[in-house]
């Protein structure tokens, strides 16, 4: 059960040979044993989980299923849900309990799915590595002496360790992709707009977009029909007529135009990783594609350029835990400003402390023309070299991260090296361009150990129908995408 | 040395919008604290602003009645700044790019009218309110205010007095309830002025250093704070002192300014566009649809006033002042001119319309205004309506009752009498202009009155209208005075 598809666990449920309550409890059954050691849940409530279950197997009894009713989804915690505790993996919202649904959750409810519980994350999604959770790393399932990847990495490895049929990421400049390449499997961040915002607690509000983490491009289809979808409560969100992303999975790959930058392939690349990137690429052409060759001249722009906005925008949407209404609030303070300051201290680890100084500091007076203004230009110049791009090929093609899982705490204290782990997905942030990463088999690294790499397909604004359709075609003559890591069986 | 005050306003007015301008939660007044709270007025995680179109069609309206340039495109910025009533941590904003560009503003100041220039107009949203008084030791909050819609107003420095800035916040007071967008409620802080005061020697034409007087809630508190800090500043450039800038506080009951505590440091608010908002795009389209519900604006209807009825600019610009008022004028020259009730004095006026008019301005401007400030009321709240006064100065024109007799049968309409054609009745108040009758009285006032009649004789003609008020007074004010003047007159020649 544990490797079959959201398709295969809603064809069980429906022939009612097995029930949501006893796949539900079968999951906690395995999150009981792997959980203490790879922390990939902050929250879990099985009361609450398993009334989901029954109202699902009451619903398939009345036979009003849809395709997800009663698969166990995690979700990231950065979703705010109604009497969960919401926490962002902060201690500033260690003692918060979500007061209402987030979009993304009204979505997944409605369509019967059970919330299996909250993924642990790094802190306000800010970190490469999920080590800058308040609720503990989380390791990766295929090393456990590894980082999954971040900021979603509690999602990440639930799905690797298979603690959950799918679960739901978030992505501000790479945060569903690479944790996805780290610890192979699948992972979207559709097109900026596509999915709602409402309720997902803000990092960068000009970037971060949700989307699912799956086992397979199939699986993210599914999900995708879920989460998509405009909603007025988020006036980013994109008004336009619903798409079922499963229509193109099976169209023939002959003719696609892949475009390859030649930056994704130079200096800083891992030479075991490029070389699974580069197979990966070979299979493509066995599939029909025609491989050309694109540049993305700013693509080394792309991390300082994300490193002046992102922390901008974070700055001022942080500003609201305060202590005042909510979250963290120090014990002892003289006055309104000394409450401020220790809440603030004690509430926020160092990583968001890091970027609001960095982001109030690109906004202060005196500096905002220098770098918020020239980071939103040459923004605008990351978002031209990709629609030149598209001019000659249908969909990008490179690696998601620069290199294979690396070990916890490796980069802990190394911020900028951490921030490189981003170089490939963040451009497609900046342009709001939908990014996606499948796994394309696996790299030795120094210790013997063998590691997931991921292929990162990069499309153009909505075409993740396409996407899709190129993941598709490649899980169909591989088995990356099928192989689990020792141990979690 | 003479000085010249160069004043200019920022209002912040609160559209009266049902909703708060960027959540569905009520904007109205006087709840129990945070009732009117949701999710976005307390700022919870993961919440977002969504504009309440209704909002921006004020800031159309308003940019419409100013003649300012609107903005097709506009930006919401987040002004960052930590206040336990500012639940985001940021206040929504616009910065760079206000949606009510530059406009103009005419006002009148006694007969003189003057233009001010508008620089701008942005919407923001209110913060919430800090309560001091309530908790000891402690403060409350209470975010029923917090994301009520407001649109700040700023002026160019173009006032030169006290009397020319109470007199712009008073005409934009009745501009904004004019045009449907603030009710104007002074005292729930719906209509709120910071003015900008400072001095220059006169014939300069470099600004002097400017102090911010905050939160002005009423016109006469407005008067007297610039008053005084206009003073204030005068006798502080004086004595050799200079004016830093700050922004002060006025005590009414001292009457005088002080300056807020300042800080140690300016307030950095390092604004930046919002990521959760769209620019704001506003269509050619969009403005004729607002133009089309405008009603008619004070201006255009002082101007067609003037040459509709021949009134002067002052009687004009005082009977446009507020909506009431204008329909309440428009009403009852209707009346009148429905009766045609022009034509029995057109000899004195061009055309029936300026004597219906200026009849109308006269009984507006003069008793009905005495009235309502006798009794602090105002013209929507007048007890005798226009169709009712109309019948009253029906009955002059016609001469069926004299203007003095009209007083009190006004009297008596204010009390709630009824129409002037049944009290003019009931009171047998109508006027005699039987010439038989009349002729009686002027008889037996004759005989009475020998040593009058004999100065009126002997060249004097005061005593002629000694006679004329004896008359009067025997009919008891009912006799046609043109025809008492003129049988005496007969009688004495």
């Amino acid at each position: 059960m544990i490797n079959s598809s959201l398709k295969q666990l809603g064809a069980m449920l429906q022939a009612k040979q097995i029930s949501s309550v006893e796949m539900t409890r079968e999951f906690f059954k395995r999150i009981d044993q792997q959980n203490p050691d790879i922390n990939a849940y902050i929250t879990l409530d099985q009361d609450k989980s398993l009334a989901q279950a029954a109202a699902a197997d009451a619903r398939i009894a009345q036979g009003k299923a849809e395709l997800l009713t009663g698969i166990p989804i995690a979700q990231k915690d950065i979703f705010v849900a109604k009497g969960w505790k919401t926490t962002c993996g902060s201690k500033m919202l260690a003692n918060f309990t979500g007061p209402y649904d987030a979009g993304v959750i009204e979505r997944f409810d409605a369509a019967g799915a059970v919330n299996l519980g909250k993924t642990n994350m790094d802190e306000f999604a800010m970190g490469s590595s999920n080590e800058t959770s308040y609720f503990g790393g989380v390791k990766n399932p295929w090393d456990r002496s590894r980082v999954p990847g971040g900021s979603s990495g509690g999602s990440a490895a639930a799905v690797a360790a298979r603690l959950c049929a799918a679960a739901t990421g978030t992505d501000t400049g790479g945060s569903i992709r690479q944790p996805a390449s780290l610890c192979g499997f699948s992972g979207l961040k559709p097109t900026y707009g596509l999915v709602s915002r409402y309720g997902m607690i803000a990092f960068a509000s000009s970037l971060d977009q949700a989307g699912p983490m799956a086992k397979s491009c199939e699986d993210m289809a599914l999900m995708m029909n879920v989460m998509t979808g405009f909603d007025e409560r988020d006036s980013t969100s994109l008004d336009r007529a619903k798409e079922d992303y499963t229509l193109d999975l099976n169209k023939p790959l002959a003719g696609l135009k892949v475009g390859l930058p030649k930056e994704y392939f130079a200096e800083g690349l891992d030479g075991s990783v490029g070389k699974v990137v580069q197979e990966a690429i070979a299979e493509y052409r066995k599939l029909g594609a025609e491989m050309v060759e694109i540049s993305l001249p700013n693509t080394n722009l792309s991390i300082p350029v994300y490193y002046v906005l992102a922390p901008a925008e974070a700055s001022s949407n942080l500003s609201r835990y305060d202590g005042v209404r909510y979250g963290h609030r120090a014990a002892e303070y003289t006055d309104l400003m000394d409450m401020y300051c220790k809440s603030r201290a004690e509430g926020f680890g160092d990583e968001v402390k890091r970027r609001i100084l960095i982001g109030t500091y690109v906004l202060s007076a005196g500096y905002y023309d220098a770098y918020y203004l020239k980071a939103q230009q040459i923004r605008r110049l990351i978002a031209n070299d990709f629609t030149e791009a598209f001019k000659k090929c249908d969909i990008i093609m490179g690696p998601t991260a620069p290199s294979t899982a690396f070990k916890a705490g490796e980069k802990a204290d190394d911020p900028v090296s951490m921030y490189l782990q981003d170089i490939y997905t963040i451009a497609v942030n900046l342009a709001g361009l939908p990014g996606m990463s499948i796994p394309a088999g696996f790299a030795t690294g120094s210790d013997g150990k063998a590691l997931p790499v991921g292929l990162q397909v990069i499309g153009n604004y909505f075409d993740e129908a396409r996407m899709l359709n190129v993941g598709h075609a490649y899980q169909q003559v591989t088995d990356w995408h099928t192989r689990m890591p020792e141990g979690i069986a | 040395m003479e000085w010249e005050v160069v004043i200019g306003l920022e209002t912040h007015t609160q559209l009266q919008t049902k909703s708060k301008i960027f959540s569905g939660a009520s904007t109205a007044f006087g709840a129990e604290p945070n009732t009117q709270a949701c999710e976005v007025s307390i700022a919870l995680p993961g919440v977002l602003p969504v504009l309440n179109k209704e909002a921006v069609k004020c800031a159309i309206k308003f940019g419409l009645a100013v003649n300012a340039e609107i903005a097709p495109r506009s930006v919401f910025a987040r002004k960052n700044y930590f206040y336990p009533d500012l639940p985001k941590g940021y206040q929504i904003s616009q910065y760079e790019l206000p949606v009510v560009g530059k406009g103009s503003f005419t006002i009148q100041v006694g007969d003189q009218e003057k233009v001010v220039r508008i620089t701008r107009a942005h919407l923001e949203e209110d913060a919430g309110k800090s309560l001091h008084g309530d908790f000891e030791g402690m403060t409350g909050i209470d975010l029923n205010r917090a994301g009520t819609p407001l649109l700040e107003i700023v002026t160019e420095p173009d006032m030169r007095s006290a009397a020319e800035a109470v007199a712009y916040a008073k005409k934009l007071h009745e501009l904004v309830q004019w045009i449907g967008i603030c009710d104007g409620n002074m005292q729930e802080g719906s209509f709120r002025c910071d003015v900008n005061v400072s001095v220059r020697p006169k014939g300069s034409d470099k600004l002097g250093t400017r102090r911010e007087i905050k939160n002005l809630n009423s016109f006469k508190f407005m008067q007297q704070a610039i008053e005084y800090e206009t003073r204030w500043q005068i006798e502080t450039l004086e004595d050799g002192g200079t004016i830093h800038q700050a922004t002060v506080l006025f005590n009414p009951d001292t009457g005088e300014t002080r300056a807020m505590r300042s800080k140690e440091e300016a307030n950095d608010y390092r604004y930046f566009p919002d990521p959760d908002l769209l620019p704001l795009a506003i269509t050619e389209q969009d403005i004729s649809k607002v133009k089309a519900e405008l009603p008619e604006l004070p201006t255009a209807m002082k101007v067609r006033f003037e040459q509709d009825y021949a009134l002067s600019s002052y009687d004009a610009s005082a009977l446009t002042a507020s909506m009431a008022m204008a329909d309440y004028f428009s009403n009852l020259v209707t009346e009148l001119l429905k009766s045609g009730i022009g034509t029995l004095k057109s000899s004195e006026y061009p055309t029936a319309e300026a004597y219906a008019g200026k009849l109308a301005a006269n009984w507006l401007m003069g008793s009905i205004s005495a009235k309502l400030n006798e009794e602090n009321k105002d013209i929507s709240a007048c007890p005798v309506s226009a169709m009712t006064l109309a019948g009253l100065l029906k009955r002059i024109a016609d001469n069926t009752i004299s203007s003095k007799i009209a007083k009190e049968v006004f009297d008596a309409m204010w009390a709630g009498e009824g129409e002037a054609d049944s009290i003019i009745d009931k009171k047998g108040l109508k006027q005699v202009t039987d010439n038989g009758a009349i002729e009686a009285i002027v008889d037996e006032v004759l005989a009475t009155n020998a040593a009058m009649v004999a100065e009126v004789k002997a060249g004097k003609e005061k005593a002629f209208n000694g006679l004329v008020g004896q008359v009067m007074k025997a009919s008891k004010g009912k006799a046609n005075p043109a025809q008492v003047n003129e049988i005496l007159k007969k009688k004495l020649s």
